[in-house]
C-alpha cells in the first residue's frame, strides 16, 4: 500500500468524517479514494446504529432529556456511526442553522431537529430549507410562532437571508434589502408551531409545525424583483435560485471542508480564498438543482480538496470525537462518555447550544489559553493511555517492525498511526531527541509501551495536530 | 504569604442561570410581594431586615454582616433596555456590553488588555472554571484558565515526572516561534507559550499558601479558595472570575428547596473568601463583583420563578461604601415590563464605576460608551 494513498484517505475520513484508526484507512485506499467518496455519499446504503439496543442501556437518552444528556448522546451517534459523512453534514447544518438549548419550548425538540438534517441535510438545498422554515425548534427559536399578519416579527425572515441562504453580500454588492427582510417575514407570517397539550399540569411535549392561513398576510409582496401573493415556500423558491445562494452554500462547504475561510459577515467584501473550487461549486449546485450531495461530490474528488492538507483547525467536537474513535474507546454505551462530552464544551464547542445564531466562530478562534490547555491534556491522556484498544493496537503494529526501532522510526510509525500527521522538521527534531533520550528502543522490552506513549503524546501536543 | 501586589484587584463572581432578585433581597413589607408568590416566598419573620422594607434572605447571614460593616454595596434594579430572557443572550450581553449586535469581546478581556497592553504577565486575567468565559476572552489577551488549581498545567496526565518535565521541554521548544509559518500559527505557538508560563507559575500558588479559614466543598467555595491562593501568591493578577456551574440559579422548580441551598453556600463562599483575604492582610486592594444575567418573573409559577429581568448586584471591598444604590424596582402591575422587574441602573453603569474608580482605566471604550455612575468607591 503506497503511504501517499494512506495519507490521503487519512485526509479525506478527517474532512468527510471523524477520523479512521489506520487499518481502516488502509482497507479503504485498498478500496480506492473514489469508491471511498461513493460509499460516504451514500449513508443510505450503509446501517444505522441500533438504537434501541443502545437505549436499553441508555435509558435516560429515552425520556426528556438535558442539554448535556443530548450532547452526550449525539457524541455517541459520531464516534461510531457507520455514516460519518452524515454525521459530519449534521453538524455542519447545526453550526450553520444553530438553535439554542437556551431557547426552547421542549428540551428534545432539537433531537427532531438533527433528525431533519440527517434525513435532508444531503438532499436538495431547498428542501433542507423548508425543511427548516417548518422546524418546530428553529420557528420557536428565531420567534416566528411571534410574527403574524400585520405584526410581523423579521427575526426569521432576516436570520433566512443573512445567516441561512444569502448573506448580507457579494463581490461587494448587497445580496438583498432591508424592504425584502420585510417582505420575507410578511410571506412566512402563520407559519407557526402549536403543541398538542397544555404546559400544566402534565409538562411539556414537542411541538409541531402548523400553518395558520388566518393569521398569513394574503397581500401581494415583492421579494428580490418578485411580485405577487408570495408565501413562504415561493420565498425559498426565489432564494435558492439566486447566485448569491450558490455562493453561500459554497463558501460554507469550502470552510468546513476545506480551508478555514474569514467569518460570515465579511464575505460581502472579502473575496474566497480560492475563486475557481468555489465556482467549481457554484456550477454544479445549479447543474444539480441544488443537490448538496452532488456538491460534496464535486467537492471531495477535486485537487483543491486533495491539497488542502492541514489548512482547517479542527473544532473541539472534531477533536474530541476523533481522538476518541483513534483510541477505540466508547465502542459501547458505557459509563464515562459523560465527562468526555463535557471536554467538547470545555474546548468551546457547547454542542446544541450555541453562542449564538451566528454559530460557532471556527479557524483560529477556536484556540485560547483556556481552550488549548483543556485540547492538549485531553488529547494527550487518551493516547497516553497503552490499555485502551486503539494504542494498543499502534503499539503491537510498530513491535512488529522487528526486536529494536530507531527513533526516528519510531516517530514516523507514531505520526502514521494518528492519520499520516505531517510536522516541521525542527518539531520532529526535538521529538526523535525526546524518543531517544531514554537509550535503546527495544519493541519486547516492558519500556516500550511508554516509550510509545511518549511520542504519541508530544506529537498530540504540537501546534500541527491542531489541524486537520 | 501576606505580600501582594498593591495595585488594585477585581474578582468576578457569575451567579448564572438568573438569581431571583425578589427572594434574594426581600421586599417583606410589600404585600405585592407576597400577592405575587403565593408558591415562592420568605416569610417575613424569616427576612434578615435591611431596613424597614427590605431584607436579605435567611441563608444570607454572612453578608448581612459585611452589609452590616459597612464593606457591601447593594446595586438594586441593574439591567438595560429591551432585556434578553434567553440565559445565553442575557449573559453574552453582560460579558460584551453589546446588547444590540452580538459582540465578541469580552469586558474583562479589554480590561486585561489595559492593564497589560505589552502582555508582560500572562496572570494578569485569571478564570477558574473549566473553558473561558466570554467576559474573559479578546483575541490575542492571553487569560489563563484553570479546572483545578492543585493539578493545573500543561500535560498533566503524564505521571511520570522525568519524563513531564522532558515532554514539557519539547512543548515549549516546538511551540516558540517559528519564521514563516503565517499568523494563525504565530498565534496558536504563543498562545502555547503563555499557557504553559502561566501553568508554571500558577501551580506553586497552593504550596505557598496557609490559611485558617474553611471553605465549603461546593463548586464556588473551592474556586474562591483557589482565587484567595492565587491571590496572595502575589503573581500580580489584576482580574480574577468564577462562575457558578451549570446555571444553577435557574429555579424553575423546587425553588423553595434549592434556592436556600445556592444562598447558603454562595454566602459563605464569598464570606470565606472575604475573612482570607482579611486574615491575610490583603484586602485593602480587592473589589468583588457578584452578578447574574437576569432577575426572575414577579409571578411565581407555582413550584418556581421563571425567566425575568431588572436583577440586583453586590459589590464587596474594604473600600467600598456599603449601602443601598439604585431603586428597588416597582412591583406595581403598572410598572412592570411584561411580569417583570424593570431596570433603573445600566450594568454599563455598574461596570463603568468599577472599571474607573477602581481600575482606574478608560471605561467608555471597554463598555462601549459612557453611562452614569455610582458613587459605592
Amino acid at each position: 500500500m503506497a503511504k501517499e494513498d494512506v495519507a490521503l484517505m487519512a485526509h479525506l475520513m478527517r474532512r468527510a468524517g471523524f477520523g479512521a484508526q489506520l487499518e481502516e484507512l488502509e482497507a479503504r485506499a485498498a478500496k480506492g479514494y473514489e469508491a471511498t467518496v461513493e460509499e460516504l455519499l451514500h449513508p443510505e446504503d450503509q446501517p444505522a446504529l441500533e438504537h434501541d439496543v443502545i437505549k436499553r442501556y441508555r435509558t435516560d437518552w429515552m425520556i426528556q432529556a438535558g442539554l448535556e444528556q443530548q450532547q452526550e448522546e449525539w457524541t455517541y451517534e459520531m464516534i461510531n456511526t457507520n455514516r460519518p459523512l452524515l454525521e459530519k453534514m449534521t453538524l455542519f447544518w447545526h453550526g450553520l442553522f444553530p438553535t439554542g438549548h437556551a431557547k426552547l419550548e421542549f428540551p428534545r425538540q432539537q433531537y427532531t431537529e438533527l433528525r431533519m438534517y440527517r434525513e435532508l441535510g444531503m438532499g436538495s438545498f431547498r428542501e433542507l430549507l423548508l425543511g427548516l422554515a417548518k422546524d418546530p425548534a428553529m420557528v420557536y427559536y428565531l420567534d416566528n410562532c411571534m410574527s403574524h399578519k400585520g405584526a410581523i416579527n423579521e427575526n426569521w425572515g432576516r436570520e433566512l437571508l443573512e445567516l441561512f441562504s444569502l448573506g448580507v453580500g457579494m463581490d461587494g454588492q448587497f445580496n438583498y434589502s432591508e424592504d425584502d427582510v420585510k417582505e420575507a417575514a410578511r410571506a412566512f407570517t402563520g407559519w407557526t408551531v402549536a403543541n398538542a397539550v397544555p404546559r400544566y399540569p402534565y409538562g411539556r411535549y414537542q411541538s409541531r409545525f402548523v400553518y395558520d392561513p388566518t393569521d398569513h398576510d394574503d397581500g401581494d409582496k415583492t421579494f428580490l424583483g418578485e411580485t405577487g401573493n408570495l408565501n413562504g415556500e415561493d420565498i425559498i423558491d426565489i432564494i435558492v435560485k439566486q447566485p448569491g445562494a450558490a455562493r453561500f452554500i459554497s463558501r460554507h462547504l469550502y470552510n468546513y471542508f476545506v480551508a478555514d475561510e474569514p467569518h460570515v459577515p465579511a464575505w460581502k467584501d472579502t473575496p474566497p480564498k480560492d475563486p475557481e473550487a468555489i465556482k467549481m461549486l457554484e456550477d454544479e449546485y445549479f447543474r444539480s438543482n441544488y443537490d448538496i450531495r452532488s456538491m460534496l461530490r464535486v467537492l471531495f474528488n477535486s485537487d483543491f480538496f486533495k491539497n488542502a492538507r492541514f489548512a482547517k483547525v479542527k473544532s473541539p467536537a472534531e477533536t474530541v470525537v476523533g481522538t476518541i474513535k483513534l483510541v477505540g474507546d466508547f465502542t459501547f454505551p458505557k459509563p464515562g462518555l459523560d465527562a468526555v462530552t463535557m471536554t467538547i464544551r470545555y474546548m468551546g464547542q457547547d454542542l446544541l447550544n450555541p453562542p449564538t445564531v451566528e454559530g460557532w466562530h471556527t479557524g483560529r478562534e477556536w484556540i485560547d489559553s483556556g481552550t488549548l490547555v483543556e485540547r492538549i491534556n485531553f488529547t494527550a491522556d487518551q493516547v497516553g493511555n497503552a490499555d485502551l484498544p486503539g494504542i494498543k493496537a499502534i503499539i503491537q503494529r510498530l513491535a512488529a517492525n522487528g526486536g529494536s526501532l530507531a527513533p526516528d522510526a519510531l516517530v514516523n510509525g507514531c505520526l502514521e498511526s494518528l492519520g499520516s500527521y505531517e510536522i516541521a522538521d525542527e518539531t520532529r527534531e526535538q521529538i526523535v531527541q525526546l524518543a531517544a533520550s531514554e537509550g535503546e528502543i527495544r519493541t519486547d522490552s516492558e519500556k516500550f509501551p511508554g516509550q510509545v506513549t511518549t511520542v504519541l503524546q508530544s506529537i498530540v501536543a504540537t501546534t500541527e495536530y491542531l489541524f486537520a | 504569604m501576606t505580600s501582594t501586589n498593591k495595585d488594585s484587584v477585581l474578582v468576578v463572581l457569575q451567579l448564572s442561570g438568573g438569581n431571583d432578585a425578589l427572594n434574594t433581597v426581600v421586599p417583606y413589607s410589600n404585600p405585592l410581594y407576597y400577592d405575587n408568590r403565593p408558591g415562592v416566598r420568605v416569610p417575613e419573620d424569616q427576612v434578615l431586615q435591611i431596613n424597614d422594607e427590605i431584607g436579605f434572605h435567611p441563608t444570607m447571614a454572612p453578608l448581612k454582616k459585611i452589609y452590616d460593616e459597612g464593606n457591601m454595596a447593594i446595586i438594586q434594579g441593574v439591567g438595560y433596555p429591551s432585556p434578553s430572557r434567553s440565559h445565553f443572550r442575557a449573559m453574552d450581553i453582560w460579558h460584551t456590553c453589546e446588547p444590540d449586535k452580538v459582540g465578541d469581546e469580552g469586558w474583562l478581556g479589554r480590561l486585561v488588555r489595559d492593564l497589560d497592553p505589552q502582555k508582560e504577565n500572562v496572570l494578569t486575567g485569571v478564570n477558574f472554571g473549566r473553558g473561558l468565559p466570554r467576559a474573559m476572552a479578546v483575541m490575542g489577551v492571553p487569560v489563563a484558565s484553570v479546572g483545578n488549581l492543585e493539578t493545573y498545567g500543561v500535560l498533566t496526565g503524564i505521571a511520570d515526572q522525568d519524563q513531564r518535565a522532558r515532554a514539557l521541554d519539547v512543548f515549549s521548544k516546538v511551540y516558540s516561534p517559528m519564521i514563516g509559518q503565517g499568523p494563525t500559527v504565530d498565534y496558536l505557538a504563543q498562545t502555547g507559550l503563555d499557557a504553559l508560563a502561566g501553568a508554571d507559575v500558577l501551580s506553586k500558588a497552593p504550596e505557598m499558601y496557609r490559611s485558617t479559614v474553611e471553605y465549603g466543598g461546593d463548586t464556588v467555595g473551592q474556586y474562591m479558595r483557589n482565587i484567595a491562593q492565587t491571590h496572595l501568591a502575589g503573581f500580580g493578577t489584576r482580574v480574577l472570575y468564577t462562575a457558578s456551574p451549570y446555571n444553577a440559579f435557574d429555579t424553575h422548580a423546587g425553588q423553595q428547596g434549592n434556592h436556600p441551598v445556592l444562598w447558603t453556600d454562595t454566602s459563605r463562599a464569598l464570606a470565606n473568601f472575604y475573612d482570607d483575604i482579611k486574615e491575610h492582610n490583603a484586602s485593602e486592594n480587592v473589589m468583588i463583583l457578584a452578578f447574574t444575567e437576569f432577575g426572575r418573573r414577579v409571578h411565581d409559577n407555582g413550584s418556581g420563578t421563571d425567566h425575568g429581568s431588572g436583577g440586583h448586584a453586590f459589590v464587596i471591598g474594604d473600600r467600598v461604601k456599603g449601602g443601598l444604590y439604585g431603586e428597588y424596582p416597582s412591583l406595581e402591575e403598572s410598572k412592570l415590563l411584561e411580569g417583570d422587574l424593570h431596570f433603573n441602573n445600566d450594568f454599563r453603569g455598574l461596570y463603568s464605576t468599577i472599571l474607573e474608580k477602581w481600575m482606574g482605566v478608560d471605561a467608555k471604550p471597554i463598555v462601549n460608551g459612557s453611562f452614569e455612575q455610582l458613587d459605592f468607591v
